[in-house]
């Protein structure tokens, strides 16, 4: 793996900043109403998306959680097109069948997101196996919340993927919460990489909310599984800013937790990073603006985008045309 | 050839993996054989890396089959009982029938899960059951239950080339059953029904081990006098309305035979589809045969007594008004 120039480095500084106003734009229009479902956002947790994605090219895949909009646009996935599918458009990514749950960009290796805890964890493994059987060389990356550990299909698809060895780096944000439930009231163990041991899985607790360290960590865990060394878990200690879903008064927590993490926003501290690189700060402040009009405009024309014609609802159900569309 | 259930599915197995390379079983002791024998030499053939042992894992592996069939594979699943379905609900509910439709067609699941069903030998309660009703229920998953040696192999080849979620039942009632398989057998086509006798009064609609036990009615009834055409479903989701309805028009008379309880049953759907379809058609009100609402009991005497069979079918038909002795 290439050490990335300042320029690539500014490329990421900018992608954090296009998931949080990409999320900071879904929030205004949860609160206006026209986001059906609740979504959930991952603001204060942009730099394990970005660390992590960095290092993915168009056939790795990728398979994340309910809170899963910053992973999908650090994959590269369209602005509008995400967004479009979170406001239940035609021309979302979905066409309007999965919204934010269930953001799926085959094209360029999103397989989905999921609703159900810990039910994305087996699908990348199977996924990271077709790779191994096909002798291609791509990898598969799971997304989860250490709310996933409580899960069965967690251990199960740990124990399975050490045995087959499987290409699949595990990623766990431990944000410390589950809903509202912290972690010390869920579990025993505090650290998910301990799980990781027993299934003798490489596996390394990192600071989530620094870019540098989350992309020196993926890249080191990438590059073994490259070199059939996988799987890999790599544990993000991370926090989310925002409520677990939109609208959520998180009443669990104490405004003095809440400002304290507010002060380690990773795309703040990245910034001051780039800052004492000698990156000025009118730079800085243009490549935010950057992201801010991408942004706009993905939610202008997205929310221009036309509804899905009801007419196309029994659509998709099966792949077999002999079998769509079918009343059972 | 003469083949037994068993050899038969394995015979199937084996030419669909050899036609195609994307072909990859997975399961708790399938690279063994399979608690059943249906896998067995198949791993020495096409290799262990295509004929994979699994952990007794039925959430993970369900999982993996589903994430696998997105990226390239064509995985045959086998799930030992379909008991031990109920440890894999989540992923073949929530993911694997729903990635189609979620996906808005983007993905599909060209995944087979094999199973074996029903009550036979004191299995008991926990490995014995009939629960196809519950994966009917799920839109975008396929579900077969084959009925006889020949039919299983081209169903299963047949939903190994499908492209969409299956859900395979086979009945270990069946698995030591016997059948000449000619040399060029046309694949039945996925959601079709077969007539497998025909008759004027009365319609057995059946499917899996109750094919048997219709078949084994329809001798009783000819004795006296009643002529019973017996449709065999086949593939129970879609299921071939089609078939039932030119049947129904004919004879006028129906009755429903399944091993799962009746209550909650599949049958309780195809009965009510017919009620609603073919009311005109129908001279007296649909029947059902189906287990007592209770769990499979063990000893032989009571798993006996609690099972539907051909005498219940018989007795049912000669309680239909116009058919009675
Ligand atoms: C199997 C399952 N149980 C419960 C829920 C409801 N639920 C949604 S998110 C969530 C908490 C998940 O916590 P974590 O895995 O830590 O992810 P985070 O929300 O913190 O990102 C729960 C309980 C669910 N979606 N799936
Ligand atoms: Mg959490």
């Amino acid at each position: 793996m290439p050490t990335p120039t300042l320029g690539d480095w500014q490329q990421m500084y900018r992608a954090m900043w296009r998931i949080r106003l990409f999320e900071d734009q879904v929030q205004r229009f949860a609160a206006a109403g026209e986001v059906p479902g609740f979504p959930h956002l991952s603001t204060g947790q942009e730099a394990v998306a970005v660390g992590v994605c960095a290092h993915l090219s168009h056939e790795d895949v990728l398979f994340t959680s309910h809170r899963g909009h910053g992973h999908v646009l650090a994959k590269g996935s369209d602005l509008q097109a995400t967004l479009a599918e979170i406001l239940g458009r035609q021309d979302g990514l979905c066409r309007g069948r999965g919204g934010s749950m269930h953001l799926v960009d085959a094209a360029n290796g999103v397989l989905g997101a999921t609703g159900v805890v810990a039910g994305n964890l087996s699908l990348a493994a199977g996924a990271a196996w077709a790779a191994q059987a096909q002798g291609r060389r791509n990898i598969s990356v799971a997304f989860f919340g250490d709310g996933a550990t409580g899960a069965g299909a967690f251990h199960e698809t740990l124990n399975l993927a050490a045995l087959w060895k499987l290409p699949v780096l595990f990623v766990c944000e431990n944000n410390g919460y589950a809903e509202f439930t912290s972690r010390e009231e869920h579990s025993n163990v505090t650290h998910v990489s301990s799980f990781a041991a027993p299934y003798a899985i490489a596996t390394k607790t990192i600071d989530g909310n620094d870019l540098l360290a989350v992309y020196a960590s993926a890249a080191e865990a990438i590059d073994l599984l490259r070199r059939d060394q996988g799987p890999y878990l790599l544990e993000c200690m991370t926090f989310r800013l925002a409520g677990h879903y939109v609208g959520d008064a998180q009443q669990y927590r104490s405004k003095e937790e809440l400002a304290a993490h507010r002060d380690k926003c990773p795309i703040e501290r990245f910034k001051r990073h780039l800052i004492e690189r000698g990156v000025a700060q009118q730079e800085l402040d243009a490549i935010g603006e950057l992201a801010r009009l991408e942004v706009q405009q993905a939610a202008d024309r997205a929310r221009a985008a036309p509804r899905p014609d009801a007419s196309t609802v029994l659509e998709d159900v099966y792949r077999s045309p002999a079998l769509d569309g079918i009343s059972g | 050839m003469i083949h037994s259930f068993i050899d038969i599915l394995r015979r199937a197995l084996d030419e669909e993996m050899t036609r195609d390379a994307a072909v990859h079983l997975l399961g708790e002791d399938v690279a063994a054989g399979g608690a059943f024998g249906v896998t067995r030499g198949l791993a020495q053939k096409h290799g262990v890396t295509r004929v994979r042992n699994t952990p007794i894992s039925e959430a993970a592996i369900t999982g993996l089959a589903t994430g696998a069939a997105l990226c390239g594979l064509k995985p045959v699943l086998e799930i030992m009982f379909i008991d031990f379905a109920t440890l894999a609900m989540d992923c073949l509910v929530n993911q694997t029938a729903k990635y189609r439709y979620m996906s808005g067609g983007q993905l599909a699941v060209p995944l087979v899960v094999r199973t074996q069903a029903g009550a036979a030998g004191g299995a008991a309660a926990q490995h014995s059951q009939s629960l196809e009703a519950w994966f009917i229920h799920v839109p975008g998953l396929v579900v077969i239950a084959p009925a006889s040696p020949v039919e299983a192999y081209g169903l299963l080849k047949s939903a190994i080339r499908l492209g969409d979620p299956v859900l395979f039942i086979e009945h270990k009632r069946l698995y030591t059953m016997k059948e000449d398989l000619a040399d060029d057998i046309e694949l039945p086509p996925i959601g079709r029904a077969r007539i497998v006798r025909g008759g004027t009064d009365v319609t057995l609609i059946a499917y899996s081990g109750m094919v048997q036990s219709a078949l084994e009615a329809v001798q009783t009834l000819a004795d006296v006098g009643i002529s019973a055409e017996i449709i065999d479903l086949r593939t129970l989701l879609p299921l071939d309305m089609a078939t039932i309805a030119a049947s129904v028009s004919k004879t006028h008379r129906v009755l429903i035979a399944h091993e799962a309880v009746l209550n909650g049953g599949f049958g309780a759907e195809i009965a009510a589809r017919i009620g609603s379809e073919l009311f005109d058609e129908l001279d007296t009100p649909v029947v059902r045969v189906g287990c007592p609402f209770a769990p499979i009991p063990f000893a032989p005497d009571l798993e006996r007594a609690l099972l539907p069979g051909a005498q219940d079918i018989v007795r049912a038909v000669r309680l239909m008004p116009g058919l009675g002795e």
